[in-house]
């Protein structure tokens, strides 16, 4: 019942928009050929929510994600974060809205190997206006979140591969960004690491978290709570999960959450 | 306000991180960065050794010059650089004895004033012994005064001695040794040529310029002006000092102004003669050695080249071969300019790296060269200040100018393929 009074309040959150996506289309040129990577997509999403992108390669969802990461602009459309239209940004100003309202998490974990843990997860901090002179603190608060507090002078190549993904999504999430963008973070890893890193998502979403999984694998998709297939650069569907997994996993990660 | 404080502080920030980076990653690659770097280090070290040599040089040179005086004024008969008498045989423009008669009186900014003569080398002998390259010189007796030689045993000529044209000489130390004289050796007669002199007095050795061409002992023999005329037909010239070393250049307009009139040189006419100062010669001297250094700068300054070229193409590399972190830095919120920053101060690191082992090498081979046994003439080299700052500016630009168009290009590069690049 507890559990239940707190969806309560994550979904009287709800209203607020995060991302309006209006008639974005993407472009490529390829000699004399256009390839339309998008081809006018329209999508809400509210605070809190938890979405799986899915599709065939070629379907445009990573492109999608190229576009909702600010790394790419829309060729043509409306794209608002938090309210803000990022299509007429300057390139400075993109960056500005990567370091401080998004966070990344790449399929093979991209972290230096020459630096530790703290320095990897440290790193976007670097670039921000006000986090420099707390990054340490930061770092380590975050590192203790993803369940890490024990390795941050660990390199990259003394990890595991969980431990690897799971530095990544401390470094996505050292910035409070507004939404935790996530391309297949289960593509190089076994399933029970695999379901170890989406527990970790599971938790980071009851805690208020904004999340998009791309992904092309199901038992993936099914921990998030609204899942997107794209087909051709359209969303072919977009449904609410009626399959939650939660219940099974709930106690488990109650207790890891304790455990933290 | 707060962005007044905002600006230089996100400056201060990322210049350290970017030096920070940097040296991380030099440190990475310390093999790749010794070798990338020794072309500067080659360069720096061999501009720091080269002005080294020649400030050297010049505190050599400056040193023998204050022991001469820079007050001296040289007085020598010369061929015009044009007008008629260009072509002229040099019998018709020598200097004859009276021609610098009454010169003190006219020229108030001259002290001293020596005429003097030179009649070539001859063999001096004393007994069964003899010294070859003997060089005679006529003297009058302001010429000790002027040359700052002083008598070290015995008297200098009296103006009797040039008056009754006496057959006296004044000898150096050296001669001595070498015609193996008494130390006391006033009184003693020696032989020029076919004429008998008496030492009168020893005078102190002349500071030793050695050219590295000292295989040839050369003595010098001064004789009383009037008496070198008995030995030969001596070619004239003439010394002189200023009252001091700021009226040089009045002294040498005066008597330049006295010595026209007394040769009769009309208004239009060029100088039969040129009155030199070492402080004119020591002019000359800079000049010449500032085109040295310009020479030799330009001359190292291809090897800097050459070794920022290294560093360029090392960059590159760094660049093509980190494009993935550079992918990651841009996702994660780095600007351009601060892409830019790493890979260019990691360029000037590198540079500065070079820079400064190049100034240690620079050092020890400016050692090596002041030690040069036989060469006395670079024994005072040492690093100014100010090559060590120039080094540092100049492997600093190097860095910069090098490391630009591999920074540009990492800066530039699309996050999205940066990431995917194997």
């Amino acid at each position: 019942m507890q559990t239940m009074s707190k969806m309560q309040t994550v979904s009287d959150k709800n209203e607020k928009l995060i991302i309006r996506l209006q008639e974005v289309t993407r472009i490529y040129k390829v000699g004399v050929e256009r390839i339309h990577a998008l081809d006018g997509i329209d999508l809400e999403l509210s605070e809190n929510e938890y979405v799986a992108v899915m599709g065939p390669s070629g379907s445009g969802k990573s492109t999608l994600m190229n576009v909702l990461g600010c790394l790419d602009r829309a060729t043509s459309g409306i794209y608002e974060l938090d309210g803000e239209d990022t299509t007429r940004m300057t390139d400075a100003a993109l960056a500005r809205v990567r370091n401080e309202r998004i966070g990344f998490v790449f399929q093979s974990f991209e972290l230096l190997g020459q630096l530790s843990a703290l320095k990897n997860v440290e790193m976007p901090l670097i670039y921000s206006k006000n986090g420099w002179w707390t990054r340490r603190k930061r770092a380590k608060n975050v590192l203790e979140r993803v369940g890490l507090g024990d390795r941050i002078k660990h390199r990259p190549n003394q990890l595991s591969g969980g431990e690897k993904q799971r530095v990544a999504i401390a470094r996505a999430l050292v910035c409070n960004p507004s939404i935790l963008l996530a391309d297949e973070p289960t593509g190089n890893l076994d399933s029970k690491t695999s379901e170890g890193i989406l527990k970790l998502f599971d938790q980071l979403h009851r805690e208020g978290q904004t999340i998009i999984i791309v992904t092309h694998e199901d038992f993936v998709a099914h921990h998030a709570k609204r899942i997107i297939q794209m087909k051709d650069g359209l969303i072919s569907s977009d449904m609410q999960n009626d399959r939650d997994p939660r219940d099974k996993t709930m106690t488990q990660s109650s207790g890891q959450e304790e455990k933290i | 306000m707060r962005a007044l404080i905002q600006a230089p502080m996100a400056f201060v920030r990322l210049a350290y991180q970017s030096v920070y980076l940097a040296l991380g990653q030099i440190w990475t690659n310390k093999t790749r960065s010794i070798l990338t770097t020794i072309g500067i280090v080659i360069g720096v070290a061999s501009v720091t050794a080269v002005i080294a040599a020649l400030t050297g040089l010049k505190a050599k040179v400056l040193t023998l010059v204050e022991t001469f005086g820079t007050n001296t004024i040289i007085i020598m008969p010369t061929n015009p650089e044009k007008g008629s008498s260009r072509e002229s045989a040099w019998w018709t423009y020598r200097f004859l004895p009276e021609h610098f008669d009454g010169l003190l009186e006219h020229c108030p900014s001259v002290e001293h004033l020596s005429r003097t003569g030179g009649i070539g080398q001859r063999t001096a002998h004393y007994g069964e012994r003899s010294a070859e390259n003997v060089n005679i010189m006529g003297i009058e007796p302001a010429y000790l005064e002027i040359e700052n030689r002083p008598v070290i045993l015995g008297r200098i000529f009296s103006i009797i001695d040039n008056m009754q044209v006496r057959q006296v000489c004044l000898i150096e130390p050296k001669l001595r040794n070498k015609l193996r004289l008494d130390r006391d050796c006033i009184g003693q007669t020696i032989r020029l040529g076919h004429h008998a002199f008496v030492i009168v007095g020893v005078i102190e050795p002349r500071p030793e310029l050695n050219f590295g061409e000292s295989s040839q002992e050369r003595y010098e023999v001064f004789i009383p002006f009037r008496t070198l005329f008995k030995l030969g037909k001596p070619g004239i010239f003439a010394l002189a000092a200023s009252k001091s070393a700021e009226v040089v250049e009045d002294a040498q307009a005066e008597i330049k102004f006295f010595l026209r009139r007394a040769r009769n040189i009309r208004p239009t006419e060029p100088d039969t003669f040129q009155v030199d100062s070492l402080k004119s010669a020591l002019e000359t001297f800079n000049k010449i050695a500032l085109m040295v250094t310009l020479v030799a700068g330009g001359i190292v300054g291809i090897s800097l080249l050459v070794g920022g070229v290294g560093i360029m193409n090392i960059m590159l590399v760094s660049v093509s071969e980190r494009t993935r972190e550079i992918g990651l830095r841009k996702a994660v919120g780095a600007k351009k300019s601060a892409i830019l920053t790493q890979f260019l101060i990691e360029a000037i690191v590198l540079c500065f790296f070079g820079g400064l082992v190049g100034v240690g090498f620079g050092q020890l081979l400016t050692m090596a060269i002041a030690n040069i046994p036989n060469v006395e003439l670079v024994d005072m080299a040492y690093i100014p200040l100010w090559a060590i700052g120039l080094s540092f500016a100049f492997s600093g630009t190097v860095g910069i100018f090098f490391g630009m168009f591999p920074a540009i290009k990492a800066a530039r590069l699309d996050p999205i393929e940066a990431l995917r690049h194997e």
